[in-house]
């Protein structure tokens, strides 16, 4: 197999902030860690299934209603996954809520299965697509680690800031609320694009 | 063979959706019995956090037999009789043989359904504890209604003032401290906060009548009216000796 299919999703052509693609749920579950690893979890399962699905039944697929089928397909995996979320671990499921339901509008699901799964093997398409669930996976977790941080004080639940530090026990420190509304998360994906664009420039365009 | 005639379109689309629906079945029926047990467990951990026992579920090695044990140990499931409605109440009686009574509250916030457990001191003016909780609200924003800061606002809080029914209410932008019916909204949560506040008002408003037939049958006992007139009297010469520096 190709080691491009799952080095490069990570990386240089990472779904979030090379394609662009994700970004109404990266803006969504990154107010706190621990949702957004549930969710990078569950994206990385439902995008390798359902890529590996669909690329199994490609040949028999008929092309007028191909985008039906996949959402079908899709949608089986994201209830699926939201009925066993709700029994084994009914915490983290209240706190995911209605996002969880929303893995099926996630364009990356979608992009893979049209530009990837539609034309190879069921092993290839598997990998491609857990390894853009997990390129998507890695920047929902940045984005979650500095929002979190600056705007709750803490990581995963736990206090970072001393609660001393904070204004009203007579501190200097302020939480910084525009981390938590969903704007910064647009900024921080810009700014991870500037980085990445710095690092990597053949990633510029040309003109 | 070609995939594009419409009656292969028609059969393939067909097959597709009755095994995805057959497997989503099975799977929903499987799953079914240990979503029940854990609503049923997450119910009766918010009314145990309404009166704060239960608080070691995160620390216990089994939370549901923790839970369950707590439960059965210190809340007693009841109805009561409010005209022609039949209201749930479930009461509680605390190490201390003090009994506190607590009331199922349900609204509606921004997102979806919010609800929670209020609990009542004996007097049934006085809130004992309450805790709430959500089903989508903003994470970070709304969702904060759940945490324990802001249910343990409402401890000692009074939904009645000088006998008219108030409730308590949720104030933007810092709530006074020292007002029984006043607790804090939370910052970016205005539309959170606001349909709890209403949630309140409904809900109590359910148990209004039997709580005020309470509360009346509790001033009529002798004790209360003798200190009350101790009051008037205590306060009547000085009033007329103010009067009388006045002319």
């Amino acid at each position: 197999m190709d080691k491009k299919i799952y080095i490069e999703p990570i990386f240089k052509k990472n779904p979030v902030t090379v394609l662009v693609l994700g970004i109404c749920s990266s803006l969504a579950v990154t107010v706190k860690l621990e949702p957004a690893v549930v969710m990078a979890i569950s994206v990385t399962i439902v995008t390798g299934f359902s890529s590996f699905i669909i690329s199994i039944i490609r040949n028999t697929i008929p092309n007028r209603i191909r985008i039906i089928v996949q959402l079908v397909v899709v949608a089986m995996l994201v209830i699926l996954v939201d009925q066993i979320l709700q029994a084994y671990t009914y915490d983290v499921s209240k706190q995911l809520s209605v996002f969880v339901g929303l893995i099926i509008t996630n364009c990356i699901i979608m992009g893979r299965i049209e530009a990837y799964a539609l034309g190879n093997k069921p092993l290839p398409s598997l990998v491609d697509g857990l390894a853009n669930g997990a390129g998507y996976g890695l920047i929902l977790i940045v984005i979650a680690f500095v929002r979190e941080l600056f705007g709750s004080g803490t990581l995963y639940g736990f206090k970072i800031i001393p609660d001393a530090w904070y204004i009203k026990n007579g501190g200097f420190y302020e939480n910084n609320g525009l981390f938590i509304l969903p704007p910064m998360a647009l900024i921080l994906v810009g700014l991870i694009i500037w980085v990445q664009r710095s690092i990597s420039k053949d990633l510029i365009e040309k003109n | 063979m070609d995939t594009n005639k419409n009656l292969y379109t028609i059969v393939y689309s067909t097959i597709i959706v009755v095994i995805v629906a057959a497997a989503l079945a099975y799977a929903s029926e499987y799953l079914k019995p240990m979503q029940e047990r854990n609503k049923e467990i997450e119910k009766k951990q918010s009314i145990l956090k309404s009166v704060n026992l239960g608080l070691e579920a995160a620390t216990a090695t089994d939370k549901s037999t923790y839970i369950e044990s707590e439960y059965s140990k210190y809340i007693k499931d009841t109805t009561i009789q409010n005209g022609d409605k039949t209201l749930d109440m479930y009461i509680c009686t605390l190490d201390s043989k003090d009994k506190v009574f607590i009331v199922p509250v349900h609204g509606v916030g921004l997102w979806g359904p919010i609800w929670g457990y209020v609990a009542f001191k004996s007097d049934l003016n006085t809130i004992y504890g309450a805790t709430f909780d959500h089903k989508g609200e903003t994470p970070g924003l709304g969702s904060d209604i759940n945490t324990p800061w802001f249910g343990g606002q409402f401890k000692d809080k009074q939904i009645f003032k000088d006998g008219q029914f108030v409730s308590v209410k949720v104030v933007k932008g810092g709530a006074d401290k020292s007002n029984p019916n006043e607790v804090d909204a939370i910052s970016g949560g205005t539309i959170t906060s606001k349909g709890l506040e209403k949630m309140l008002i409904d809900s109590f408003g359910e148990y209004l009548d039997y709580f005020k037939s309470q509360l009346s049958k509790a001033v009529t006992t002798p004790s209360d009216s003798l200190t009350i007139q101790a009051d008037s009297l205590a306060k009547a010469p000085v009033d007329s000796v103010k009067q009388t520096i006045k002319k």
